[in-house]
C-alpha cells in the first residue's frame, strides 16, 4: 500500500495537472489542472456535459486519465485504483444513488466501514478478541459520529430502497462518511431534493467540513448555485473540458467568461430560492 | 413493587419529595432511560440527584433567585427534566414551551412570564431565543444541552448545560449544604409551575400551579388507579402539555417508576413498543392516529389475515359491549376471546407498544365513541380523563370496570364537580390553581369563591358520570332549535382512516356543512392504488374520487343521526389545519372563532348556491416562511 504524508490546514491536499481524457475522439477533459486545499469546499461547475464527473472519476480512480498527474498529499496516485485511493481517505458519493436497495440502512454505511476491519477469519467466527473490539469501535463510529449527524436514527433500520429519495440521498453521504475521509468527492448531491431536502444537505456539508471532529475536505459538484456560491472557498468553472475560471466564489460571479458561457446574461447568483 | 404511600401536607414540595426518592432508591434503581445512539442509556436516582443538584447550582451560581422564572424548550429528554427540577430546587418556577412554538408565540410567553433563563436543546431553539433576547429584557441565560452547530455561537449569554453544571460543582465546594438548603426553604404553596394554557380564542394564559396541586392531583389520581415502582412510562409528548408533566413530575415521582424517553419524536412508536409501558396516557389525535394507522395495514393484509382480523373484532366488540353494558361475559364467550387474542389481539397489542399497558388515558380534547370502542374491543383498558391545566391536569377519571365511551367518568378523591343552572362543569379540588399570571379579570372569571369555570358545558348522568358535551361557545344550535356538539359529529367523521380532521359548521344555519381534511398518507396510497395521479396534497385533496370517497364517510357518519344533524355539503380543505396557522391550538383543538374568519368565503360559498369557491390566502411554514396560494375548491352536495 502507498503511504501519504499528513498535511496541514490550508496547504494543497489534492493536486490535478494537465489532465486530458478522451473518449474516443471525444475530449472530455483537455488539459484541465486543479488544485484543492486541505479544509476548503471546492465547488466544480459547469453546464452539462462539461466534464464535471468525468473529472469526479479521475480522482477517485474510476477512470484513468491518457495524460496528466493527479498527486495526493504530495503522492502520485495516478496508479492506484480506488479501492486504493479509497484507503488513502478518498470518499465519494454518486450522481445517480449507487446504493444496494434491499439493505438496510445501516447495512449500507457498515460496508462503508470495510476499509477499516482488518480481522481474520478465524477470530471473527468466534467474535472475540480482534474482531470484537473492531465491531465496538466500528458501531459507536457510526451510530454516534454518523446517524447522529445525518439525523437518520428512526430510519436505521428501513430497507434502502423503501425509502424517499432525499433520504437514499442522506443515506449515501453517511456511507462515504463511513471510510472516514479526509476527502470526499460530492457528486450532485442536491439534485432531486426539495427545498427542505437542500437545507439540511447543505447543513450537512457545511458541518462535515467545519466541525472540528470532522474536518473534510470536500470536491462539490453542483448545479444549485444559491448554494455553491454560499458554501463554497472556491469554484472552479468547467466548460466543455477546458477550465474557464478557478477562485473565490464572488470573483468567479463575476467573471465575464463564466456568465457568457455558462449563464448566458442572467444572474450567476440566481437561486431556486 | 410498592405503590405510592406518600402523605401529602402543605410542607411538602415537588423538590423535597425528589430528594427523598433519590435517597430511597439511590443507586440500585433506574429513574429514567434515554434511547440514545441506538441504545437505552440508564441514569439511576443517584444519577438523576447528582445533575439536578449541579445543575441547580450552576443556575445559582449564574444568578437564579427564588421566585425566578425558568423557561424550557426542545424534545423529550432527560435534560429537561433535569432543567425543571433544577429550577423548583432553586425555589424558581418552571415555564415550558411548545418545541415548535413560532417566534412570536416564544416571544410572548418569555416576555409575558419575565423569564430569566431559557433552556433550549440544540442550535434551533438557541436561535428562537437569540431572535427574540432584545425584545425580552428580562432573559438573562441561554442554555443549550446539544452541541451539533453550536461552533459558531460565542456570545457571552450562552451557556452549556455541561458548563453550567461545572459551575455548580464549583459552587457545592464553597457551600456544601446549599443545594439541600434551599429544598427545604420551600412550602407546598409555592408556586412551582406556570403552565401557558392553549387558548382557542385569545392569546395564552399563563396557570399558576403550585407544588400543592401538583401533589395533590397525582396523589388522587393514584389513589385510584395505583402504578408501581417497577412500572415504565414513556415520556414522549410534550412538557409543555399538563398531561405529560402530571405523569412524569406528579404521578411519576410519588410512584418512582422508571420514566423512558424516545431516541427522537419520530421513533417515538418504535421506542414504546421496545419498552411496553404499564401506563400510558396520550390526547385523542394519538389513539386516533393508531386507529387508523391499524385500518389502513388490514386494508393493505392479504384475505386470510383480513379474515382473521375481522374475527377476533367482531368478538371483542362482542365482549366489550357486554362490559360496557356491565353483563357478565359467559365462559363460552371468554373462550371465544382468548381464540381472538391468541390470533390478533396479542400481536396488534404489541405493535402498538400495548402488550403491558395495565391503564391507557386519553384526555385534552374529545375522543369519538367509535374510537373507544376499538381500543376495548382489542382488549385495552382505555379510559377517558376530563381535567384542564387549571386544576393541575385531571379531576375526573373512568374507574375500572366503570367505563362508558360517551362519558368522561367520575371525580377523583378530594375533588367536587358540579353543573351550574346554565349547564357550565365547575369544579373544586386542592388542584385548582392559584390563578393566572398578570391576568387579575380572567382569574376573576374563572376562580369564584373557589370553584373553578371550565366554559364546558355537560351534564352529571344517572350513574354519576360526568358528561361533557362540548365548549359552551362552541355549542350550535340546530335548524330546529336544538342544542349540537360540532365536537361529536367532528369525532364521528374521524373514525374514518381517510379523515384526518373536520370542522363543521350549522349554528343557527338552515343546514349542517363541513370542511374537510383528508389524511395525506392514507388517501395518497388509495390513490396510488386506484393510479390517480397527483403531486401534492392540494391537487390530491381535489379529485373527483377524492371528493366522493369523503363523501361516502360523510354518508356512513349521517346514517344514525336526526335529520337537521345530517350534513348537506362539504368542502375538502386545500391543506390540513395546523397549530402553526393558527387554526389549531398546540394540542390540536380546533380553534373555531378563527378558522370561521379565516375561511369566511368558504363557509359563505358552502351556503350559496355556487358549486366552487375561489380560496386566495397565506400559508406558514415551520421556518416561518409564508407562500401564497391562489386555488379553486369544489363544494359536493350530499343526498340527505
Amino acid at each position: 500500500m502507498v503511504q501519504v504524508g499528513e498535511v496541514k490546514e490550508g496547504d494543497t491536499l489534492l493536486r490535478l495537472e494537465d489532465i486530458h481524457m478522451y473518449f474516443g475522439k471525444v475530449a472530455a477533459l483537455a488539459g484541465v489542472s486543479l488544485e484543492v486545499k486541505k479544509g476548503e469546499i471546492h465547488s466544480i461547475i459547469g453546464p452539462n456535459g462539461a466534464g464535471k464527473t468525468v473529472m469526479m472519476n479521475c480522482i477517485n480512480g474510476l477512470y484513468r486519465p491518457q495524460k496528466g498527474n493527479i498527486s495526493y498529499k504530495g503522492t502520485q496516485v495516478n496508479h492506484l485504483r480506488p479501492h486504493h485511493r479509497a484507503e488513502l481517505g478518498i470518499s465519494r458519493t454518486f450522481q445517480k444513488i449507487e446504493l444496494f436497495g434491499g439493505m438496510t440502512v445501516l447495512d449500507n454505511i457498515r460496508l462503508g466501514r470495510h476499509i477499516h476491519l482488518k480481522s481474520g477469519i478465524v477470530s471473527g467466527s468466534i467474535y472475540i478478541g480482534k474482531t470484537k473490539r473492531e465491531e465496538l469501535k466500528s458501531r459507536k463510529f457510526i451510530e454516534e459520529e454518523i446517524i447522529d449527524l445525518l439525523e437518520i436514527e428512526s430510519i436505521r433500520d428501513k430497507t434502502v430502497h423503501m425509502l424517499p429519495y432525499g433520504l437514499q440521498k442522506r443515506v449515501e453521504l453517511g456511507r462515504a462518511l463511513a471510510l472516514n475521509p479526509e476527502l470526499l468527492l460530492l457528486d450532485e448531491p442536491l439534485a432531486g431534493l426539495n427545498l427542505e431536502e437542500v437545507e439540511d444537505m447543505a447543513r450537512f456539508i457545511l458541518d462535515i467540513n467545519e466541525e472540528p471532529r470532522w474536518k473534510v475536505t470536500c470536491i462539490l459538484v453542483e448545479h444549485d448555485m444559491g448554494v455553491v456560491m454560499d458554501i463554497s472557498h472556491s469554484v472552479f468553472v468547467l466548460n466543455f473540458g477546458n477550465k474557464i475560471t478557478d477562485g473565490p466564489p464572488e470573483e468567479v460571479q463575476e467573471n465575464p467568461d463564466v456568465i457568457k458561457a455558462y449563464l448566458g446574461e442572467e444572474d450567476l447568483y440566481s437561486t431556486r430560492r | 413493587m410498592s405503590g405510592p404511600d406518600i402523605e401529602i401536607t402543605k410542607d411538602l414540595t415537588i423538590p423535597k419529595l425528589f430528594s427523598r426518592q433519590c435517597k430511597k432508591y439511590g443507586a440500585n434503581k433506574v429513574a429514567m432511560r434515554e434511547k440514545e445512539f441506538g441504545i437505552w442509556c440508564p441514569f439511576t436516582w443517584q444519577d438523576y440527584y447528582d445533575n439536578v443538584k449541579y445543575l441547580c447550582l450552576g443556575m445559582i451560581s449564574l444568578g437564579l433567585e427564588p421566585g425566578d422564572k425558568v423557561a424550557m424548550i426542545g424534545d423529550n429528554r432527560p435534560e429537561g427534566l433535569w432543567a425543571e427540577m433544577a429550577a423548583m430546587c432553586a425555589g424558581g418556577v418552571g415555564v415550558w414551551l411548545f418545541q415548535d412554538c413560532m417566534m412570536d408565540e416564544v416571544k410572548y410567553i418569555i416576555d409575558h412570564s419575565d423569564a430569566k433563563f431559557f433552556m433550549g436543546e440544540t442550535q434551533e431553539e438557541v436561535d428562537k431565543a437569540l431572535a427574540i433576547k432584545d425584545e425580552c429584557p428580562k432573559l438573562q441565560w441561554i442554555v443549550w444541552d446539544d452541541p451539533k452547530g453550536m461552533r459558531n455561537y460565542h456570545q457571552d449569554f450562552l451557556i452549556s448545560i455541561k458548563k453550567v453544571q461545572e459551575l455548580g460543582r464549583e459552587l457545592e465546594k464553597k457551600e456544601p449544604d446549599l443545594f439541600e438548603k434551599r429544598i427545604s426553604d420551600g412550602h407546598g404553596d409555592d408556586i412551582c409551575l406556570l403552565f401557558y394554557t392553549s387558548g382557542t380564542t385569545a392569546l395564552p394564559k399563563g396557570a399558576l400551579l403550585s407544588h400543592w396541586n401538583m401533589l395533590t392531583m397525582g396523589h388522587n389520581l393514584m389513589a385510584v388507579d395505583p402504578c408501581y415502582d417497577t412500572d415504565d412510562f414513556v415520556s414522549y409528548l410534550p412538557f409543555a402539555w399538563i398531561g405529560e408533566q402530571m405523569m412524569s413530575i406528579s404521578c411519576g415521582l410519588q410512584v418512582g417508576y422508571t420514566i423512558n424517553f424516545p431516541e427522537e419524536p419520530e421513533t417515538a412508536q418504535e421506542n414504546i413498543r421496545e419498552i411496553g409501558p404499564h401506563v400510558m396516557f396520550a390526547p385523542p389525535r394519538l389513539y386516533e392516529g393508531m386507529t387508523r394507522k391499524v385500518q389502513v395495514k388490514y386494508m393493505d393484509s392479504t384475505w386470510i389475515k383480513r379474515n382473521i382480523y375481522e374475527f377476533a373484532t367482531k368478538v371483542g366488540y362482542k365482549i366489550a359491549n357486554m362490559k360496557f353494558e356491565k353483563k357478565t361475559v359467559s365462559w363460552s364467550w371468554k373462550f371465544l376471546g382468548w381464540i381472538a387474542y391468541i390470533v390478533m389481539q396479542k400481536k396488534l397489542k404489541d405493535h402498538l407498544g400495548m402488550s403491558r399497558l395495565r391503564h391507557a388515558y386519553t384526555g385534552g380534547a374529545a375522543m369519538g365513541p367509535d374510537h373507544f370502542r376499538f381500543f376495548h374491543a382489542l382488549g385495552v383498558n382505555l379510559k377517558q380523563i376530563y381535567g384542564q391545566t387549571e386544576i393541575a391536569g385531571i379531576s375526573i377519571v373512568h374507574r375500572d370496570g366503570d367505563v362508558k365511551f360517551d362519558t368522561v367518568g367520575t371525580p377523583i378523591p378530594e375533588t367536587e364537580v358540579k353543573i351550574t343552572d346554565e349547564g357550565e362543569i365547575i369544579s373544586k379540588s386542592p388542584s385548582v390553581f392559584l390563578g393566572y399570571y398578570k391576568n387579575d379579570e380572567a382569574t376573576r372569571k374563572t376562580l369564584v369563591d373557589g370553584w373553578l369555570y371550565s366554559g364546558d358545558r355537560g351534564f352529571i348522568d344517572e350513574d354519576g358520570h360526568l358528561v361533557v358535551f362540548d365548549r359552551s361557545k362552541d355549542v350550535m344550535t340546530l335548524n330546529d332549535g336544538r342544542p349540537f356538539s360540532p365536537q361529536y359529529l367532528e369525532t364521528r367523521l374521524k373514525f374514518s382512516p381517510f379523515i384526518q380532521e373536520a370542522w363543521v359548521i350549522g349554528d343557527k344555519r338552515e343546514y349542517i356543512v363541513a370542511v374537510m381534511c383528508v389524511d395525506y398518507a392514507v388517501v395518497g396510497k388509495w390513490a396510488d392504488d386506484r393510479k390517480i395521479n397527483y403531486t401534492s396534497y392540494m391537487e390530491l385533496s381535489q379529485e373527483p374520487a377524492v371528493y366522493n370517497l369523503v363523501q361516502a364517510q360523510i354518508e356512513e357518519s349521517n346514517k344514525d343521526l336526526p335529520g337537521p344533524a345530517k350534513i348537506h355539503k362539504f368542502v375538502n380543505l386545500y391543506k390540513v389545519f395546523d397549530a402553526d396557522d393558527e387554526e389549531l391550538t398546540r394540542t390540536s383543538k380546533l380553534r373555531r372563532a378563527f378558522v370561521e374568519n379565516r375561511y369566511k368565503d368558504i363557509v359563505d360559498g358552502l351556503y350559496s348556491d355556487r358549486d366552487v369557491v375561489h380560496m386566495d390566502t397565506t400559508i406558514t411554514y415551520e421556518d416561518g416562511r409564508e407562500q401564497r396560494i391562489r386555488t379553486d375548491l369544489r363544494i359536493q352536495n350530499i343526498n340527505v
